[in-house]
């Protein structure tokens, strides 16, 4: 078996994304790329800079966003410490990285597919978009809080049909979850698939409509994570039988019918 | 340098063993090093019945270290002698399982199923389940439950070794210490995790669903290297130190005050190949500090006279 899944890797690039005064908040993360043989769109990485001292213990896991032979890049939304931290990286800091972890989204060229994003969690649509074989087959939905210049919205606009609403107010949130009604209702008829990835109230929302609508659909989960690795037990959820499994290894893409949240 | 350990019947190539809980049943890490550089493998934890284990939000990152209620998660006895235990490569590393139950009979029963596994090295008896049948009180914290316990599982261990590993949320863990020896126990490991808890202010809501949960990680370690010292001196049975351990030094630090091995656990989750280099590491620190050897290194810590 291989033994080359944990690495440590210099940082090519840390950039900001957006113009607004949350700029800072959002932002790119470039690693070099560690000699793994490939990864699919949905698996995430865990990271640790190796500068952390213990006073940050566990890494922290994100979603491969996008990638080359040379570099693979995250995108990351600074919420607490330990993404802070990362934030301030500069170019040639070391960063401990483990992975290609975790499933992946189902890739069904044929079938119409829906991407549902709710905020940050537009990040591994980028690298489904990117690798999907089919792309004229994706259509895009983004609900969003902050300016819409801090997500990657524009480029995965250019590649696919894509919509966003901004979430500003109450009522807003009211207008939101009635779209994704719409579209999940949309998709289930036209035996399409529906991908989502967002904070769990959204997910909550697309598991709610896909029962209702009999929509084949996806989510992806953000537990808590300590390992990444399936040993620590910390990042459990309920499988469809009600049994706590791991969220990084048979997850974190769930099929909406078989987990609970 | 010989880096081995043998004591009580336990023979380790090297003194770094995985903590219960903290590296799943082994397998999980083989990914990320070659499992026979390890010392020693402890599984997670161990009950007769499969175990869902607490209701999540179950862990909690804290200043230099975690929370976690897990609740003895695994899919039971059976299951990992049958499933994990045969993949294992239990012929270059020693396997030790941890068991988990609540009263003295369940204990023995767990250590019978055991004790006919040639891939097992030894028992690991972690005493943290309330014992429900005398009122709640943990096992861990009374003595003459330990005791009794202990017999419990060393009775039906064959010739396993048994290692009972003691929980610091006690008045005096030396009493603990002895009452496990006298109950037959081959060693002792140290320390389980401490009773800690972490809120939020802003929801009011406690971090862990379990409201109390398990302290860990290197700001457990001052605690834990005063209870192995504590306890070296109680006993004349081994002890391996466990709590916070987060590099060679850290590790040498336990050897030095009297413990024969370590374990390492939260520090897995700084990266999962983290337990694999610690023992060449400890090895280079001994030369680096003149030491002759492992064993001479060993409780030679000066004490104030
Ligand atoms: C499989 C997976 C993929 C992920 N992909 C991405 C990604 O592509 N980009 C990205 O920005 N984030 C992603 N996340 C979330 C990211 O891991 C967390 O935001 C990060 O760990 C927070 O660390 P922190 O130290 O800054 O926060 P902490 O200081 O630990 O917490 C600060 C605040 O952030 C919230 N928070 C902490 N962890 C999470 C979490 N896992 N999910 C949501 N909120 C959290 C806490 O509730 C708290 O309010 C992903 C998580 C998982 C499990
Ligand atoms: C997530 C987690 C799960 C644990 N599960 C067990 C267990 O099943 N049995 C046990 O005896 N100890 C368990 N422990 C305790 C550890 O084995 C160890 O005693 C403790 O974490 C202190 O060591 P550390 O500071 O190096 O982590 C667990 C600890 C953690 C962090
Ligand atoms: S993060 Fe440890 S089991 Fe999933």
């Amino acid at each position: 078996m291989s033994l080359r899944n944990c690495r440590t890797v210099k940082v090519l690039n840390v950039s900001p994304v957006g113009q607004s005064k949350t700029a800072g908040e959002f932002f790119e993360l470039t690693l070099e790329r560690p000699d793994w043989d490939e990864w699919k769109p949905g698996q995430f990485v865990m990271i640790r800079p190796t500068a952390w001292e213990l006073d940050t213990l566990w890494g922290r896991p994100f979603s491969i966003c996008s990638g080359d032979d040379a570099s693979i890049t995250l995108f990351i939304q600074a919420v607490g410490r330990g993404t802070r931290r990362i934030a301030a990286l500069e170019p040639g800091d070391k960063v401990s990285i483990w992975g290609p972890l975790g499933n992946s989204f189902a890739v069904e060229p044929d079938t119409p597919t829906l991407l549902l994003a709710g905020g940050i969690g537009i990040a591994p649509f980028r690298g489904y978009v990117e690798q999907h074989p089919h792309p004229e087959n994706l259509s895009l939905f983004l609900a969003h809080r902050l300016p819409l210049d801090c997500y990657p919205f524009e480029l995965l606009s250019r590649a696919v049909p894509s919509r966003c609403m901004l979430e500003a107010k109450p009522s807003d949130l009211d207008c939101i979850i009635e779209t994704m009604r719409g579209l999940i209702e949309e998709y289930a008829k036209k035996g399409g698939l529906v991908l989502s990835c967002g904070p769990t109230p959204f997910m909550k929302t697309v598991q709610r409509f896909a029962k209702e609508y009999g929509a084949r659909a996806q989510l992806s989960l953000e537990n808590r994570m300590a390992c990444g690795v399936g040993a620590c037990l910390g990042c459990v959820t309920k499988d469809g039988e009600g049994h706590h499994v791991q969220v990084c290894t048979r997850g974190p893409v769930f099929w909406a019918d078989k987990v609970e949240l | 340098m010989d880096m081995q350990v043998n004591f009580g019947g336990l023979s380790l190539k090297n003194p770094v063993m995985t903590a219960s809980g903290t590296f799943g049943f082994g397998l999980e890490f083989a990914p990320y090093g070659d499992l026979t550089r390890l010392g020693g493998i402890v599984a997670k934890g161990l009950s007769l019945k499969p175990r869902e284990g607490n209701p999540m939000p179950r862990i909690a990152e804290t200043p230099c270290g975690m929370l976690n209620a897990i609740g003895i998660q695994n899919p039971g006895v059976e299951h990992f002698v049958t499933k994990a235990l045969p993949m294992l490569p239990w012929k270059d590393v020693a396997v030790i399982a941890n068991l988990y139950a609540c009263d003295a009979e369940e204990f023995g029963e767990l250590a019978g199923v055991l004790a006919g596994e040639e891939g097992v090295a030894a028992l690991e008896v972690n005493v943290s389940c309330p014992n429900v049948k005398e009122g709640g009180i943990a096992f861990g914290q009374d003595p003459a439950q330990i005791g009794r316990v202990t017999e419990a599982v060393k009775k039906k261990a064959g010739n396993k070794h048994v290692m009972v590993k003691l929980s610091p949320n006690v008045t005096d863990i030396a009493v603990c210490a002895r009452a496990a020896a006298e109950g037959g126990a081959d060693s002792l490991s140290l320390i389980n995790t401490l009773s800690g808890m972490a809120v939020d202010i802003r929801n009011r809501k406690p971090r862990i669903a379990n409201v109390i949960a398990g302290l860990s990680g290197p700001a457990i370690k001052p605690v834990a290297l005063r209870c192995v010292h504590q306890v070296v001196h109680a006993v004349d049975i081994p002890v391996v130190g466990i709590g916070g351990i987060a590099s060679a030094e850290d590790a040498l630090e336990f050897i030095l005050v009297g413990a024969q091995a370590v374990q390492v656990g939260t520090a897995n989750f700084l990266r999962p190949d983290f337990a694999f280099g610690l023992a060449d590491e400890m090895e280079a620190l001994l030369a680096e500090l003149g030491a002759a050897s492992l064993d001479e290194f060993r409780g030679s810590l000066q004490l104030p006279i």
